[in-house]
């Protein structure tokens, strides 16, 4: 697992070029613009005192300040202000390291003045504030009542976790099935969760299902926001008994007005062999299309209507119709999201 | 409301002016500790003197109806004006009845670095129960500031107020009247709540977001761009009027904050955003006003319609007003609240206030792509730029006229870390490097490229007096302002303050250094340096640069100012919006002591 972790990281390590090196990009074509020049109105302030010819220029704009040696041989240079004093400017700053003087004070100025023992609570107390925080977050994506042909049901789907910005544990759970049966099925995941990308995060740990059989599973996965605002999570989870699946969720917010959000969702579970213990068909196991309309009274607390389509493909087909069940459901539902 | 007359009371001004003589002789401070369950009120009093007494308390706050808890100096928030005298010494004694550690910085100050007031940097804080006094020498400068806590996030709960210095002679700015009008916000939820939900909930507070149903000037193409960014376009301020009521001088835009004036007055208005995290844009429908200081330094007057003023900036402007009464507007940036106050010839009068503006939308050059799918206008000619080893320049504004019409996204790369210097750490903290961060100190600010009247940027700012330091920089740093939006996370550098707490910024002493600050993200963020003014590189003459304490960089875009590293110590360096530098957008800069350095000779150098 590490050694795995320790290759995405690398693959995610982007070379650095120093210093703005290859760097190309569009010359701006310039096209002339009215200057905008004003005067101030002298009633304003004595300007007496004032020596403009010092100065070189006496327009209340400006002219636009120097920005980089770099880019400076590669623009058109059409522009200037002809009565501008250049003579200060004319040299390119180094952009060399500090002098070594630089670092000739205390490593920490104020413990000369109050004592390190003083310094030291509030120092602590300001690295920690200043970014190094931990949060906690616990979201039900999707807590419903699910109204159905032959029995009606219930699903959760949870999730949550507390840390950082980089490392945090992450949890989750699924479950669901019909009332007045017993469950259907039931799982939790603890995950290390580390931040890999600016919008994704990799995942590794343990799944223990507790229905329809107690099994565990080792998880590897990623979650995140995809291009065009996706939310993505895909794992990987090998069983112990050797049992290889795979679960990929997406879903996607379309904002109707600021707080009627319609949301279409979409999950797959794959397997890489029959698992008929549990129902599972080798290849495209299930499929869910579904779609839920909420209404965000707060953020926090947004309850929505839906409908999702599941699916039981192939052999999964297979092993429903054997057991008795169809193997293509229409969930009418009605739930919650919520989180904290 | 507070007045201060330096010409003499006129008319209608003088009866509440006298009062507030009388109310100054009972201390403010007696009766700020205890609060007794009463409300804290809005407003503040006005403290001066060689030795002056501050108490921070706490207690429940009533803003229009809406209730929370406040933390308090003296009793109101804003808490006390603090008026000092330039070249006089002041002992400020600030007692804490909290029960949590607190402290004051005073923004803007030319101190020592002992008496900044950022525990963890420059003292160990003030602990509860405790009396701590800043024994501050003669004091340099004149102008207007504002102190706040540096303490966790109190100032976001009430923890500040004003400071007017000043000067010992005349001052250049002469006015009839001489009003503080500071900008801050009032919010019932507790900080750390809003920190928590912006680390949680990506836009949280932003309902103005694109939806199937709005008006945003947006075609498909557009919205499906963003989309595949991941980002929003309407992604302006981080937390907005969907919690916040913006407030003028502690008063709702309901409250009826007036400023007295005679017709024919000279008024002058010391603007101080003391807000946690809000740009505003100040407007006089049917003036116009003249900008005289930036952040406590005169300029030469500037005449505009309309400013933004971003996060800890201080601007003062005069206005004359005309009519019964004219209306003081400031828009929150992102157009989803206001504060207001009003210019009245006798109490009660009012003018209209005008409606909201239509929230604004970030364009190409605010995702660093400035001049890409344009040509840059050039506002001047007849100069080789390029033989004078100059940088490329755009064009006052580098916002676009158009939305993202015409602008195909093939091939673009909103994340080419290559362009990054290699002291930037590359990682999940860095969703966007700006492509073509061009110098946006010529921009009005998000949102002003467009109104139809004259609005200030930093490029009209000239120093009214010379700088005394007028060597070229002996070497140029780049520090990069990056972040992730969607995990709130923000830096310098690609790296939380937390990361980097032993590996300060370092500058020898009086050393002379360009700082260039590249930013990386798709936000504005007005950058602070404790205990200096820096001088902008705004293209005036190098001897009139404008000195600031705070810089707004412009999202996708750069500012650079040059420094003078001549106050020794540590000193904070960082963000100022709140919960960007609780985040990490926070660092130490360290100038060394002076050692046995030789005083450097400076060009200009005056009394």
């Amino acid at each position: 697992m590490k050694t795995l972790l320790a290759i995405l990281l690398i693959g995610t390590a982007t070379p650095v070029m120093a210093q703005h090196a290859g760097h190309t990009m569009p010359d701006p074509e310039p096209t002339p613009a009215p200057a905008q020049v004003e005067t101030p109105d002298p009633d304003d302030t004595d300007h007496s005192q004032m020596d403009h010819s010092a100065m070189g220029h006496d327009t209340g704009r400006v002219a636009p300040p120097d920005d980089s040696v770099r880019e400076a041989t590669d623009q058109p240079a059409t522009h200037g202000q002809s009565q501008m004093d250049h003579g200060t400017m004319t040299m390119p700053i180094p952009s060399s390291p500090p002098p070594a003087s630089a670092g000739s004070g205390p490593p920490r100025a104020a413990d000369a003045i109050w004592g390190a023992d003083a310094m030291r609570a509030s120092r602590a107390q300001l690295r920690h504030e200043q970014g190094g925080q931990t949060y906690f977050w616990f979201q039900g994506d999707r807590v419903e009542y699910r109204a159905r042909e032959g029995g009606d049901g219930y699903l959760w789907d949870v999730q949550g976790y507390y840390g950082g910005d980089i490392d945090k544990f992450w949890f989750k759970s699924e479950g669901e099935g019909s009332f007045g049966e017993e469950i259907e099925g039931a799982e939790v995941q603890a995950l290390y969760s580390r931040a890999i990308a600016p919008f994704f995060d990799l995942q590794a740990g343990v799944r223990q299902d507790f229905a329809p059989r107690d099994r565990t599973y080792a998880v590897i996965g990623i979650q995140g926001l995809a291009p065009y605002q996706f939310e993505i999570d895909a794992a990987a989870f090998l069983s112990s008994k050797g049992d290889l699946t795979a679960r990929i969720e997406a879903e996607l917010d379309q904002r109707i007005t600021q707080r009627l959000i319609l949301q279409p969702r979409a999950e797959v579970n794959l397997s890489a062999q029959d698992v008929p213990e549990l129902g599972i068909g080798f290849g495209l196991d299930t499929a869910e299309l579904g779609i839920r309309l909420r209404y965000e009274f707060a953020r926090e607390f947004a309850p929505y209507i839906g409908v999702e389509q599941e699916w039981r493909v192939g052999q999964s087909a297979d092993y429903a119709r054997a057991n008795g069940e169809d193997p293509s459901v229409t969930n009418y539902v009605i739930g919650l999201r919520f989180w904290f | 409301m507070l007045m201060m007359n330096r010409r003499g009371l006129l008319g209608a001004g003088a009866g509440a002016a006298g009062l507030l003589g009388a109310a100054a002789i009972t201390p403010a401070w007696a009766r700020g500790a205890s609060l007794d369950g009463r409300h804290i009120r809005a407003g503040f009093d006005e403290v001066s003197g060689g030795s002056i007494d501050l108490t921070i308390g706490e207690g429940p706050r009533v803003v229009q109806g809406r209730r929370g808890h406040a933390i308090a100096v003296n009793g109101s928030v804003p808490g006390p004006l603090v008026r000092l005298k330039e070249g006089e010494a002041v002992r400020l004694n600030v007692t804490n009845t909290l029960d949590e550690d607190s402290s004051i910085h005073w923004h803007g100050l030319l101190l020592p670095f002992q008496f900044d007031g950022v525990p963890g940097v420059s003292f160990p804080g003030i602990r509860p129960g405790e009396t701590f006094t800043y024994d501050l020498p003669p004091i340099r400068q004149t102008g207007t500031y504002w102190w706040h806590s540096h303490s966790g996030l109190q100032e976001q709960a009430g923890h500040y107020g004003p400071i007017v210095i000043e000067p010992a002679g005349p001052d250049p700015v002469q006015a009839d009247r001489d009003y503080v009008l500071l900008l801050s916000e009032f919010t019932p939820m507790h900080p750390h709540t809003i920190m928590d939900k912006l680390k949680k909930g990506e836009g949280y507070f932003n309902y103005q977001r694109t939806t199937w149903t709005d008006d945003y000037p947006l075609s498909g193409e557009d919205r499906r761009m963003w989309a595949e960014m991941r980002m929003m376009p309407t992604d302006i301020l981080d937390v907005t009027g969907s919690t916040y009521t913006y407030l003028a001088n502690g008063h709702g835009p309901m409250e009826g904050l007036e400023f007295l004036f005679n017709p024919g007055e000279r008024v002058r208005i010391r603007v101080i955003n003391g807000s946690a995290m809000t740009f505003f844009n100040v407007r006089i429908p049917g003036a116009r006003i003249h900008i005289v200081a930036a952040d406590g330094q005169n300029v030469r007057p500037v005449p505009v319609e309309e400013f933004q003023i971003g996060t800890a900036e201080t601007y003062d402007f005069i206005v004359e007003p005309t009519g019964e009464a004219m209306t003081i507007v400031a828009e929150s940036m992102d157009r989803s609240g206001m504060a207001v106050a009003t210019l009245a010839s006798r109490p009660g009068a009012r003018a209209p206030v005008p409606a909201l503006r239509d929230a604004p939308l970030l364009t190409m050059a605010d995702m660093g792509m400035s001049g890409m799918d344009h040509g840059a206008s050039g506002e001047m000619d007849g100069m080789d730029h390029a033989a004078m080893g100059h940088g490329p320049q755009n064009p006052g504004s580098t916002q676009q006229p158009e939305q993202l019409e015409a602008m195909n996204m093939e091939g673009m790369n909103m994340r080419d870390t290559s362009m990054l210097p290699p002291d930037v750490e590359v990682g999940p903290g860095i969703d966007m490097v700006a492509m073509n961060p061009v110098d946006r100190t010529g921009d009005p600010g998000i949102g002003l490229d467009k109104v139809p009247h004259r609005v200030l940027t930093y490029r009209d700012l000239v120093a009214l007096e010379p700088n005394d330091d007028l060597r070229t920089p002996s070497r140029q740093m780049e520090i990069h302002l990056t972040g992730n939006m969607e995990r709130f996370m923000w830096s310098f550098d690609g790296k939380k303050f937390s990361s980097v707490s032993e590996d300060p910024i370092r500058f020898a002493y009086n050393e002379r250094v360009r700082v260039k600050l590249v930013n990386d993200t798709m936000m504005a963020h007005p950058i602070h340096l404790h205990g200096h003014f820096f001088e902008l590189v705004n293209g005036a003459p190098a001897d009139r640069q404008p000195q600031k304490h705070t810089v707004i960089v412009q999202p996708g875009g750069s500012a650079s100012f040059d420094l003078t590293a001549d106050e020794s110590g540590d000193w904070a360096f960082h963000c100022h919006l709140l919960y960007h530098m609780h985040a990490g957008m926070f660092q130490i800069v360290t100038v060394a002591p002076q050692g046995d350095a030789p005083e450097q000779e400076r060009v200009g150098e005056h009394g």
